[in-house]
């Protein structure tokens, strides 16, 4: 009892002092949910372990990250930023990893007022900047900008004809567009377009359909490791042409189970594949360098990735839109921190990233020009910048 | 479409025939002795393929350390029985099986993945690790509820499948893998190239189904399995244990799984979940049979391979569309053709 009696105020003041730092602090809070198991686990556990290397102070608060996985899965990515954003009460968002699971997202990032970035490539997610897409970022190439330095890597080799092997997904669907439109638009016609899915364990139909219809040129729209399958059975029934792939090649597992058979493909890619190789000039070299330090620092020589090279970037621009934020006088966990926060990510301007030079406005959420890709040539298993094509 | 092409798919569709063949013969074999729509099948595909292409390239896969777990919980589960009925004469074979096998496996492993080893070694040593898997999931899952409806044994053969393909990825990673080839070269026949490693993968598609043929007709434990098969009660009460039939049916089960998934590793590229798929299309298979013959799921699994690899040409978009739509007809078929099939004996 008289224990008791001396300790109460004392208990008390402690539980008051304990309560006081989370009632005043203005810690920032950025939900993450990404893609780390399911199909598309091979983008989102590299987009993962970035998130470790992330600021974690900005503009003097502490940022705390909420790291959700939604298993390649709309509903749960859904269910994700919809738990982020109630529970949580995130300033931000990062992610998902793939385009179904953002455009879905989109919808509860606008009707909550919580800006996302998305880690997906599809243009769909950010354009029209209209509607629920005002709140929506994302920080991966477009596939059209990747598709328009294919084409002119293509004229520079004189293809007239192309072929397209794609996935049977919307990865697929949007570069045959894309493609399409690039390559027409330079007289490359697309002669023959098949199609196959992730886990096939053949393509030997497509191909023999590809071959018969003698494009100059082969381009496989794939990402991962599954890009290695209808490369290596082209090669092995003797194709000649220049075979294509898109920057979800760029990936060093592609190399390692590919082999030899990926000797000579061109793909675009961002600058952060070929970081090194790039000239001192480069306006990306430098930030880019800076992400592959930091991730071999923490993984190991040779583990980096250019999907987590997305994360790295949405990072980056968060790193610079919340102190601008944070100017405007709002408290972070308020609606007014976030829409300042929304009003910021448009405005960044000149951002070197490891994937580009970001440029927002509030046409363009998407914001990378053609500084953000190069054409990469894979000689003897290693990727080689061509600056001539 | 000319004749080199046809030939071409014609040898596509049966070379991954004869896999979904393989893994159909299993599921037939697991369903008609214990009941259970093995789901989980597909993922010794993967787990064989896996193991392989980590020791290829040099690192221990996550496998042998899952072995060692699920040992040491096999194990405990016996002791406990054991101690129930007070009977412990049966104990020490359960200790060497599931104890002893996958502590001398852990220790080796980074032996096998050592520089140097042949690669025949290596297939021996990843066999070793993924087939006393059958058993014990056997043991440790089925088991204890082998009396339940084919319904809940369903229910927990997606639950294990899961647990597997959630596993797969803790081990093996996102990125897929390839092994090396067991047997190099290839052989001009006509206007095709046949690689030896297709030959390989035929000849022992034949050598399995032939010795199961055998071990079935000639043996006393394939004997017992087929009693099983044919009437449970029945062959209890004759003194074959339902339990070792189930038990070998799980062994043989895993070990089909990681051969077919070494065969094709080689040739394609296996993800952690691959086995899925190609567990879907044996089971796709072993539909055609109605799940109880294995002639008819074999030539089931030929016309799955061929159908895929020609409509991969044909209509590449729709080709697991086409293949997963046949199940419709074969089963109205089935269900019009044959003995509905009770399932409290």
């Amino acid at each position: 009892m008289e224990l008791s009696r001396i300790f109460r105020p004392t208990l008390m003041a402690a539980a008051v002092l304990a309560a006081l730092p989370l009632a005043v602090s203005a810690q920032i809070k950025v939900g993450v949910t990404v893609s780390a198991t399911g199909p598309a686990a091979s983008l989102g556990i590299p987009e993962q372990k970035t998130v470790a290397l992330l600021p974690q102070k900005i503009g003097g608060e502490s940022v705390q990250y909420i790291v959700l996985d939604d298993a390649t899965d709309t509903t749960q990515a859904v269910k994700n930023i919809r738990k982020l954003t109630a529970d949580d009460h995130v300033d931000v968002v990062l992610g998902s990893t793939v385009t179904p699971a953002s455009l879905a997202m989109t919808d509860v990032a606008a009707e909550t007022g919580t800006p996302m970035v998305s880690l997906a490539a599809s243009a769909k997610i950010v354009e029209p900047v209209d509607g629920p897409r005002k709140w929506a970022f994302k920080t991966p190439q477009n596939d059209a900008l990747m598709a328009h330095a294919l084409a002119d890597a293509m004229v520079k080799q004189h293809i007239k004809t192309l072929g397209f092997i794609g996935f049977s997904d919307a990865y697929g669907d949007s570069w045959l567009q894309e493609m399409k439109g690039a390559a027409e638009a330079k007289g490359i016609k697309v002669v023959a377009a098949e199609r196959f899915a992730r886990p096939d364990t053949s393509v030997t139909g497509q191909v023999l359909k590809l071959l018969a219809a003698h494009p100059d040129g082969i381009l496989i729209a794939a990402s991962g490791t599954p890009v290695a399958l209808p490369q290596r059975e082209l090669v092995d029934r003797g194709y000649k042409g220049q075979i294509y792939q898109t920057h979800g090649a760029a990936n060093n597992d592609v190399l390692r189970v590919c082999g030899k058979a990926c000797n000579g493909m061109i793909l675009p890619a961002g600058p952060l594949l070929v970081a090194s190789q790039l000239p001192d000039s480069n306006p990306v070299k430098k930030s880019a360098l800076a992400y592959v330090h930091a991730y071999e620092a923490k993984y190991g020589a040779g583990s980096v990735n250019t999907f987590g090279g997305h994360m790295w970037d949405a990072g980056q621009l968060i790193n610079r839109a919340v102190p601008v934020a944070l100017k405007s006088g709002a408290k972070p966990g308020t609606p007014a921190f976030r829409t300042a926060l929304r009003d910021a990510l448009e405005n960044v301007k000149e951002l070197s990233a490891s994937q580009g030079v970001f440029n927002m406005s509030p046409t363009d959420h998407a914001g990378l020009d053609k500084r953000g890709r190069v054409i990469v040539k894979v000689v003897d298993g290693k990727w080689t910048y061509q600056p001539d094509l | 479409m000319d004749l080199t092409i046809a030939l071409i798919l014609l040898q596509d569709g049966i070379l991954n025939g004869a896999i979904y063949a393989l893994l159909g013969l299993a599921l037939v074999l697991v369903f008609l002795v214990t009941r259970v729509i093995f789901i989980p099948q597909g993922e010794f595909v993967t787990f064989g393929a896996l193991s392989l292409a980590f020791l290829a390239n040099g690192k221990v896969p996550g496998t042998a350390h899952l072995l060692l777990l699920m040992g040491v919980l096999v194990c405990l589960v016996e002791a406990f029985s054991a101690w129930r009925a007070r009977r412990w004469r049966g104990y020490p074979r359960t200790l060497v099986w599931a104890l002893l096998l996958p502590l001398v496996l852990e220790v080796l492993a980074p032996l096998a993945a050592g520089q140097g080893v042949p690669l025949v070694l290596r297939v021996v040593f990843a066999l070793a690790l993924v087939i006393p898997m059958g058993p014990m999931i056997y043991r440790l899952v089925y088991q204890p509820v082998e009396q339940a409806s084919v319904l809940v044994l369903l229910i927990i053969s997606v639950a294990v499948h899961f647990a597997m393909t959630g596993l797969g990825l803790l081990f093996f990673g996102a990125e897929g893998w390839r092994t090396p080839a067991l047997v190099e070269g290839s052989i001009q026949l006509g206007p095709v190239a046949w690689t030896a490693q297709t030959f390989a993968v035929l000849a022992l598609t034949l050598l399995l189904i032939g010795g199961l043929w055998i071990f079935f007709g000639r043996t006393l434990y394939g004997r017992a399995l087929r009693a099983t098969a044919v009437n449970r009660r029945g062959a209890r009460l004759v003194g074959i244990s339902t339990r070792v039939a189930g038990s070998l049916t799980f062994t043989l089960a895993a070990a089909i799984g990681a051969l077919s998934g070494m065969l094709i590793a080689a040739i394609t590229t296996i993800y952690y979940d691959t086995g899925f798929i190609i567990g879907l299309k044996g089971f796709v298979a072993a539909i055609f049979g109605g799940l109880v013959s294995y002639p008819a799921a074999a030539a089931g699994a030929l016309f799955v391979g061929l159908l895929e690899s020609f409509s991969s040409f044909w209509a590449s978009p729709f080709k697991e569309a086409i293949v997963f739509t046949l199940i419709i007809p074969v089963l109205l078929w089935r269900s019009f053709g044959s003995v509905h099939l009770d399932e409290d004996d």
